[in-house]
Formats: C-alpha cells, structure tokens, sequence
C-alpha cells in the first residue's frame, strides 16, 4: 500500500519564542520504517512530541489516517493506535515489569485476548521481559528498560510506532538486539515505524526511507541506501566524530 | 550462620575508610560544639517575666553542661556502634536470615490477625471505656491515613491539606443536621460527595504543580477552609463552633434509653456503651470500606494510571492517560473519605469547631502516611496505630512524648527511609499471568 499513514504538512512548533519546527513536511506510508536523524537541539524529538500535540503546532497540518489529528487532545491520539517509546525510555520504575505493559494495555483499550495476545508477541521479541515479569522496572537493566518502554509501546496494539532514541546509552550489542526487533515487528508484523535516532548510521540501514533534520528544518530526505551515500551525511552524522 | 557476615565487615571497614579514635573524637568535640551553641540559650538561660513585667532570667549552665557532655558521650557511642556494625550497619545486618523470613511469614497472617482483634476489641473491652474510646481514636487515624493515601502514596500528589476535607466532612453533617434535621445515613454520602467536590476545586487550579509547590498550595487551601470557618459567623457558628449535633442512629432506630431506643426494642437493659461500641462498629466499617475501595481501584486502569502518574507524567501522557481527570478524580477519591471520617468525627463528638481541623491534623495524617510506607495499606494502619494508640500509652511521660516520637520518626526514616511497610505488592494479574506463562510453556512442549 502506498497511501500515507501519517502526512506533516508545513509543521510549526515552538517552545514560548524558540522556534523548534519552521514548517516540516513528512510523510510515512503504511508499512515503512522511516528515520529522522540530525544532531543534537535538531528538533528531532520536537517534531516527535508534536506528533502527540505536546508541544501543539502552531501552524500546519497532522493527517493520520485520512484525518486531521492537529488539535486532538494528546490522551485522545494515543488511543488512535498510535504509540510512542518516548526518549530516555521513561518506564514506570515502582512498578512491576507486568504493570508496565499493562499500562500500554490500557491506552489501547483492548480485550482480554487480544491482551494475551500481545502479550505472547512482546514476550516472543523480548523473551528478558518474560523473565523479569514480575520484577520492578527500576530494577531492570538499561536494554532490558528499552526493551520494556518499547514492548510497553507495543501493548496498545499501534499502527504507528514512534521511536525516540531507542538505542541511547546502551552497549553496541544490546543497541542490535533493539533495531532487529525493530525489523521483525516491522517485516513480520506491518508495523509502521518512526524512529529518531542520534546513531544515523544504524537508524539509515534499518529504515526504508529518511529524513535529515537540521535547525528545525528538513534539508534532505531520500531511500536508506541512498542518503547513507551523501557525502554531507556522511561527513556530518557519520564520520563527525574522526574530525 | 549470618554472624560470619557482620564479623568479617569490621576489619573490611577499618581498612577502607580511616575510622580512628581521632575521627571519632573529633566528630564528638563537634558535635558537642554544636549542641553547646544551640543549647546556650535555650537551656543555658531561663528568662520569665517578672511581677511588674520585667524580665527576669537566671543561668543554668549544670543543665547546659550535661546536655553538652550527653551529645559528646553519644556521638563517640554512635560512631563504636556503627564502626563495630559494619559500614552498613541496618537493621537488615544484624537480623538473621531465619528470623527475617519468620517476619515475612508472620507479616502475611498479620492483617487478617489485625483485623480478627479488632472486630473483638469491643468484645474483649466492653466494659473499658477508656480504650474503646482510643480504638474509635486510632480508627479514625487509619480511615484518614487511608483516605489521605490515595491522594500522596498512590497518586504522588503531596497534600499538606488534607484536614480541609475533614472539616468540610464534619461542617457538613454539622450544618445539615441541626438546620435541616436530615439523619447521618442521608448525611453521610453528602458529607462525601461535598468533600469530593471540594477536592476536584482544590485540584483544578493545581493540575500543573508538582512536590513542593503542590505542597503549599495545598497547605494554604488547608489554611483557608479553616479560616473560612472561623470567620463565616452566620453560618459555621465562627469559633464557637456548631453544638449539639444529633448522635448516629442504627437506621432510624436512636440509642437512647427512652421506650424507641435500640435497647427497649432489644429488651435489654440500656447501657451508654452500646453507642460507644456501635461506634466503634461504625468507624471501623467506614475504614474497612475506604480500605476495600482503594485496594478495588489499585487494579483498575484508574488506580494504575494513579501509580503511573506518580512514577512519570510523561509516560502517562504518551500511554494516553488523561492527566487532567487522573488527577482530579485522586484529589476527589481522597477527599471524599476524609469527608466520610468528618461526618464520623461529628457524629462522634456532637461538637466540632475550627480548633479541630488545623494544619497539626493534616500534619499527623501525613505523617502516619509516609511512616507506615506511601501506597501500604497495612503500613498505614500500623503507623496509625503506633503514633495515635503509643502517643496515648506514653499520656504520663508528659512533655517527654513528644520528645520521644520525634526521635522515634527520625530513627524509621532512618531505618526504614520507605516506611514501616515499604514493600509494595504487585497488582497486575498475578493468576492471568501465571496462566500465560503457562500457555507460553505448552507452546514451547509442542
């Protein structure tokens, strides 16, 4: 299918008089991986937020799904069967494992055996989580903490899937462990997914397509394959280090 | 056994960390110091007014001295204990194992033991009044502790206020029986109902505070309800506060000793205790409801969504939770069982003025909340018992209690800095889940 599942029309954003977004457009089609990558104070997870109405646009469009989602209020869009895997994991850490993914249970309003469902999925991507079912999230390891934000995203049984630095502060291997996940639930499953990620390198490889955010502004978007190629991405996100 | 664990610590201890006797003597010749600074005036001089209103003040540096010498001693006996104790000298360390798990054992059975003697209390007491009156006392304390936890051990919402819904509990059953003559029974649901809508007013304007700020807010709105009962003469009676406020009836039937009463139709003979053990009966199930209500709401989407938003409101807001009305039903949830405990608490005195609602009472709530563990239930109503029912026990060491259960809170907090019950129990599905794991584990068969 190749109708937009979520079309960004001229997206504007600010945070009192910093302006964060000056007129985005974006668009995911159903079925794709898309990345965002830029560096730091881009506007990436701006962009993200405002998705979900915090913080509003200012101006321009949100469209999911064929209808326009700007002004919808932020606890009415996560029960759109859109989720988000908000950056810096944010679990509930008193909570058990188990209330966590119950929490994302809830947003999506599903019954019993879809719940069982969803949860026998989780459990199949992330097999930790089955482990530590009962143990507090707080406890758990960095990867095993994503691992539950994202799983907790995936309760609510999303179309879209919003990834805001998934692999931020984990070790290479567990980082892998995360994006494979993210390719099975994407091949297997058809679901949708927006990551932003600060590793351009990994996100570009995983996505089908991309987008490069710089000052609030896209300056380039284009296949995975194909922007990993530019030598200015290349120069800026991926070798910048080595300079 | 454990012992092996605390003796191998204190030469591990002396070997990283320099503990010797100079450390030791000086942190003692400190905080001596310390102590002479701030006991010199407070102790060392006694000031009164004189006959004619002069001021008269006498040294009392013997007194000052050996306060001074006690904290020396003190420091020096701490700093042995925790050298001798090991670096983590808790409670944890020098409990052994055996005995630990024989606690946790005995702590499942103790609720229903608590309860079991409770029902009996007024069985076994009957002709004590003194100590059914104390058990209504420490009662009211738990529903309160209870009701107040909703609001600050599951919600995270920090209300220094919550006496205000206590007193909006109390006027109103105060207020709508002696002007219009309607029962406790119609009373008390009302009671809630008003408290629980004072409750959504306090919340409104605070939905976008947080810990401290949400703290004074919430103390001022304690602050301001009282003074409106004060000085709003017309109504609330002002200082003088409302008298003669109907006792409790068993549905229509009064406990008086008049041909109507409870014990003519019984055909016993009347007895003033029967009100005083109904009461009891009364508050107890008041608090029981608060109790089951709560743990009833802890594994609905509600109460999760409570848990959530005190853990993080920005995952709330991103798993689709409505901040506005989570919060806003906690602040009513809360304040409508401290509205039910005022309408108790009228009920009981037959008097009620603004001197009964003043911040110390949302202090002590407060208190028996973060003792006992935020979000416990059990721990709450430990707590309760132990700062209500032991500060009555300690009644003849006069000023000294006070003294005594300062330090007392300061050595749980240090103890046991998440309360007496700090221990949290899950919620979610502990059966479903278990019967999913065992689906899981036929898949994996097959």
């Amino acid at each position: 299918m190749s109708a937009s599942l979520l079309q960004i029309r001229n997206l504007r954003a600010s945070y009192g008089k910093i302006e964060a977004l000056k007129g985005v457009d974006l668009d995911i089609k159903a079925g794709e991986i898309v990345a965002l990558i830029g560096a730091n104070g881009a506007g990436k997870s701006t962009l993200m937020m405002s998705i979900f109405g915090r913080p509003r646009a200012s101006s321009g469009h949100i469209v999911y799904d064929g209808s326009d989602i700007t002004q919808v209020p932020t606890h009415q869009i996560a029960r759109l069967r859109i989720a988000q895997s908000p950056e810096g994991r944010r679990i509930f850490p008193r909570m058990s494992v188990a209330e966590n993914l119950q929490m994302g249970a809830d947003a999506g309003a599903t019954t019993e055996a879809q719940r069982a469902e969803t949860l026998d999925r989780v459990f199949a991507l992330f097999p930790r989580l089955k482990e530590r079912f009962e143990q507090r999230g707080g406890t758990l390891s960095g990867g095993e903490q994503q691992m539950l934000a994202i799983g907790r995203a995936l309760m609510s049984r999303p179309r879209l899937l919003l990834l805001d630095e998934p692999s931020l502060g984990l070790a290479p291997l567990i980082a892998r462990q995360i994006f494979d996940a993210i390719r099975t639930l994407n091949r297997q499953d058809g679901l949708t997914v927006l990551i932003v990620e600060q590793n351009a390198n990994h996100a570009l490889k995983l996505a089908h397509r991309g987008y490069v955010l710089v000052n609030g502004l896209i300056t380039l978007s284009g296949s995975g394959a194909e922007l990993l190629q530019r030598p200015e991405i290349r120069a800026a996100y991926l070798e910048g280090g080595r300079h | 056994m454990s012992a092996s664990l605390p003796a191998s610590s204190p030469p591990a201890s002396n070997g990283s960390e320099p503990v010797g006797a100079g450390f030791i003597l000086k942190k003692a010749v400190l905080s001596a110091l310390v102590a002479l600074g701030l006991f010199s005036l407070m102790v060392g001089v006694r000031t009164e007014a004189g006959q004619s209103g002069q001021l008269e003040y006498w040294t009392r540096f013997g007194e000052l001295a050996s306060l001074v010498g006690a904290v020396f001693v003190g420091s020096i006996v701490v700093e042995l204990l925790r050298l001798w104790l090991g670096p983590r000298g808790g409670l944890g360390s020098f409990v052994p194992a055996s005995v630990q798990s024989g606690l946790s054992v005995a702590g499942r059975y103790l609720a229903p033991a608590l309860l079991i003697f409770t029902l009996l209390v007024p069985v076994i007491f009957y002709n004590q009044r003194y100590i059914l009156d104390l058990g209504i006392l420490v009662l009211t304390y738990v529903m309160l502790g209870w009701g107040l936890n909703v609001v600050v051990g599951l919600a995270g919402l920090l209300d220094l206020g919550y006496v205000a819904f206590y007193a909006v509990g109390a006027y109103s059953y105060g207020l709508l029986s002696t002007t219009f003559g309607l029962s406790f029974w119609i009373c008390l649901p009302l009671a809630g109902i008003l408290a629980a809508f004072w409750g959504v007013l306090l919340g409104f304007p605070v939905l976008r505070l947080r810990g401290d700020y949400l703290a004074i807010v919430t103390l001022a709105f304690g602050e301001i309800i009282r003074l409106v009962l004060i000085n709003w003469q017309d109504v609330t009676g002002g200082p003088n506060g409302i008298s003669g406020i109907p006792r409790p009836s068993l549905f229509g039937i009064p406990l008086t000793p008049g041909p109507d009463g409870l014990a003519a139709m019984l055909g016993i003979p009347f007895s003033p205790t029967h009100r005083i053990v109904f009461l009891f009966y009364l508050i107890l199930a008041l608090a029981l409801l608060t109790n089951w209500v709560t743990i009833r709401l802890r594994r609905l989407p509600i109460g999760r969504a409570w848990e959530a938003l005190r853990e993080d409101e920005v995952a709330c807001r991103a798993l689709g939770i409505n901040i506005t009305t989570t919060k806003l039903t906690a602040f009513a949830t809360g304040a409508m069982f401290g509205g039910f405990a005022g309408a108790f608490f009228a009920t009981r005195q037959g008097f009620i003025s603004p001197e009964s609602f003043t911040f110390q009472e949302s202090a002590l709530v407060l208190a028996i909340v973060v003792l006992g563990g935020m979000g416990s239930q059990l721990g709450v109503a430990l707590a309760a018992l132990a700062m209500i029912g032991g500060f009555e026990l300690f009644r003849s060491l006069e000023v000294y209690r006070m003294l005594v259960f300062g330090l007392a809170m300061v050595l749980v907090m240090i103890w046991r800095p998440r309360g007496i019950v700090g221990h949290r129990s899950p919620t979610v599905f502990l059966e479903k889940s278990k019967s999913i794991s065992s689906d899981l584990v036929k898949e994996g068969h097959g």
